[in-house]
């Protein structure tokens, strides 16, 4: 049991730092967004149940040599409301920690789906109001606005793309066919319920680097899964001319980036610094990775800036997304990908395999 | 009764571009335009425009003043300001609203779209 402890919190440790860290800096996920998405969803799992497994484990010491007659003897003394004789302090407060921490992990997601649902029912209210249904194109409603946006309101059955009239007037016929893929493959794999178990995630742990970290790897990762989507509609080339269109349309329309979370108007001088970097490839390799900080303004995209940032090529200017739609970028082979499948697998097993031996 | 929703909207268009406060009676007199006979599919009635209202009312689009007999309906806000409400939330710029909505162009940054245009057009030019 000690070992146990001791096992599950090295398993903890492992996946709240160092694997992480790995997988956001790697370039394999650009090849296969989707295996990279079910990775990363069995890390924070893991990572999740591990830390509670510890907490657990070392508590559940005072009541039994073993997990299941611990668990056991736990359930009597609950029913009579005493303490084993000889339990030390330190594992009462283990044990506390880890119900705490199960109630406030769960009751987070339960507030975030909760909070968003709200959320979604009066932006449909609005969204039905202000727009029209599109005429040739199903399930699609148009809003009256300049700005070229597109975007996929999640919801069962009223589940919906919005285009706005500024999109529709930006982009040509097989460039909005693309978009509209796209936001359909968004709806059809329920990708908002992910991007909110990781956002929740993240919420309940602010002091934890790491889950902000992950939040922005799968929403990077979702939006690969629907471009990749996309490409089975239209070439690689009108995707990305979409995706360049309407996101240099943006910048002027909104007045700052459009990140959100990290916005303090730094992204408006940027702007100019990247324009200057771009003309002038000779210089770009300090330059550009100083660009891709002022960009974002969060943390976890500079990696990605400073691993792209190979003056030679600029290519290399693109983040992870964009890149695999100008350079080829195959796919992981079939065995290396089974590899990622069982390591998320195994990985999820492994917290109950170390509390039941 | 799937054209409700239409109704709604048709009749917040009328409310909006009048501006003012308006008796049940009124708007749907004012109604009685072509698309919305046709989402209707039948003579609009005042009841009809009632259930609309107080559908409305639920969601916070309109009040009612209930001083005035009979009862005046007014715009809570106008159209602009609920457009601007709605493209603040698709725009991000509450950032602790955009999370339920995936937008086309996801995090990539004016700057890394410009770059890619640039990288984009000398090519299609060929």
């Amino acid at each position: 049991m000690p070992a146990t402890a001791l096992a599950l919190g090295a398993l903890a440790l492992a996946l709240a730092w160092p694997l992480p860290i790995l997988l956001s800096r790697a370039r394999w996920p650009a090849r296969s967004p989707g295996l990279a998405l079910v990775l990363w969803q069995s890390i924070a799992l893991t990572g999740g149940l591990s830390m509670i497994g510890a907490l657990f484990a070392y508590g559940l010491l005072g009541f039994g040599t073993n997990a299941l007659a611990g668990i056991r003897s736990l359930s009597v003394h609950a029913g009579s409301g005493a303490v084993p004789a000889g339990m030390t302090f330190s594992q009462v407060l283990a044990l506390a920690a880890a119900f705490l921490l199960t109630g406030h992990l769960l009751l987070n997601l339960a507030a975030t789906f909760l909070r968003a649902r709200v959320q979604l029912r009066r932006h449909r209210h609005l969204v039905a109001l202000l727009s029209e249904p599109s005429a040739d194109r199903p399930g699609t409603r148009v809003i009256d606005h300049e700005a070229p946006v597109a975007y996929c309101l999640p919801g069962g059955t009223t589940s919906a793309t919005v285009l706005s009239r500024g999109l529709i007037s930006l982009l040509e016929a097989d460039q909005l066919r693309a978009v509209v893929a796209h936001e359909r493959a968004h709806l059809l794999q329920r990708h908002h319920l992910v991007l909110l178990a990781f956002r929740s995630w993240r919420s309940a742990l602010p002091w934890f680097p790491i889950a902000t970290r992950a939040e922005t790897a799968v929403g990077l990762l979702v939006e690969m899964l629907a471009d990749d989507e996309a490409r089975r509609q239209v070439d690689d080339r009108t995707l990305a001319m979409a995706i360049a269109l309407v996101g240099s349309a943006h910048g002027p329309v909104t007045g700052a980036g459009d990140t959100g979370a990290g916005d303090t108007g730094a992204g408006d001088t940027g702007a100019g610094d990247t324009g200057a970097g771009d003309t002038r490839p000779g210089d770009a390799g300090a330059g550009d990775t100083g660009a891709g900080a002022t960009r974002t303004g969060t943390g976890p995209r500079d990696t990605d800036a400073a691993a792209f940032a190979r003056p030679d090529h600029p290519f290399d200017l693109l983040t992870p997304r964009l890149r695999r739609l100008v350079v080829d970028t195959p796919r992981l082979r079939r065995h290396q990908g089974f590899g990622v499948l069982a390591a998320s697998a195994g990985l999820l097993a492994l917290p109950t395999l170390l509390l039941l031996t | 009764m799937g054209n409700l929703g239409v109704l709604e909207r048709l009749l917040m268009d009328v409310l909006w571009d009048s501006g003012q406060a308006l008796p049940a009676n009124e708007l749907r007199d004012r109604l009685l335009t072509p698309a919305a006979v046709a989402a209707s599919r039948k003579p609009l009635a005042t009841t009809t425009v009632l259930t609309v209202l107080s559908r409305l009312e639920t969601k916070g689009f309109v009040t009612r003043d209930r001083d005035n007999r009979p009862h005046l309906y007014r715009a809570v806000r106008t159209r602009a300001e609920h457009t601007a409400e709605l493209m603040h939330e698709v725009l991000g710029s509450a950032p602790d609203r955009q999370a339920a909505l995936a937008r086309f162009i996801g995090n990539v940054t004016p700057q890394e779209a410009e770059s890619l245009r640039l990288l984009l057009s000398p090519a299609s030019g060929e």
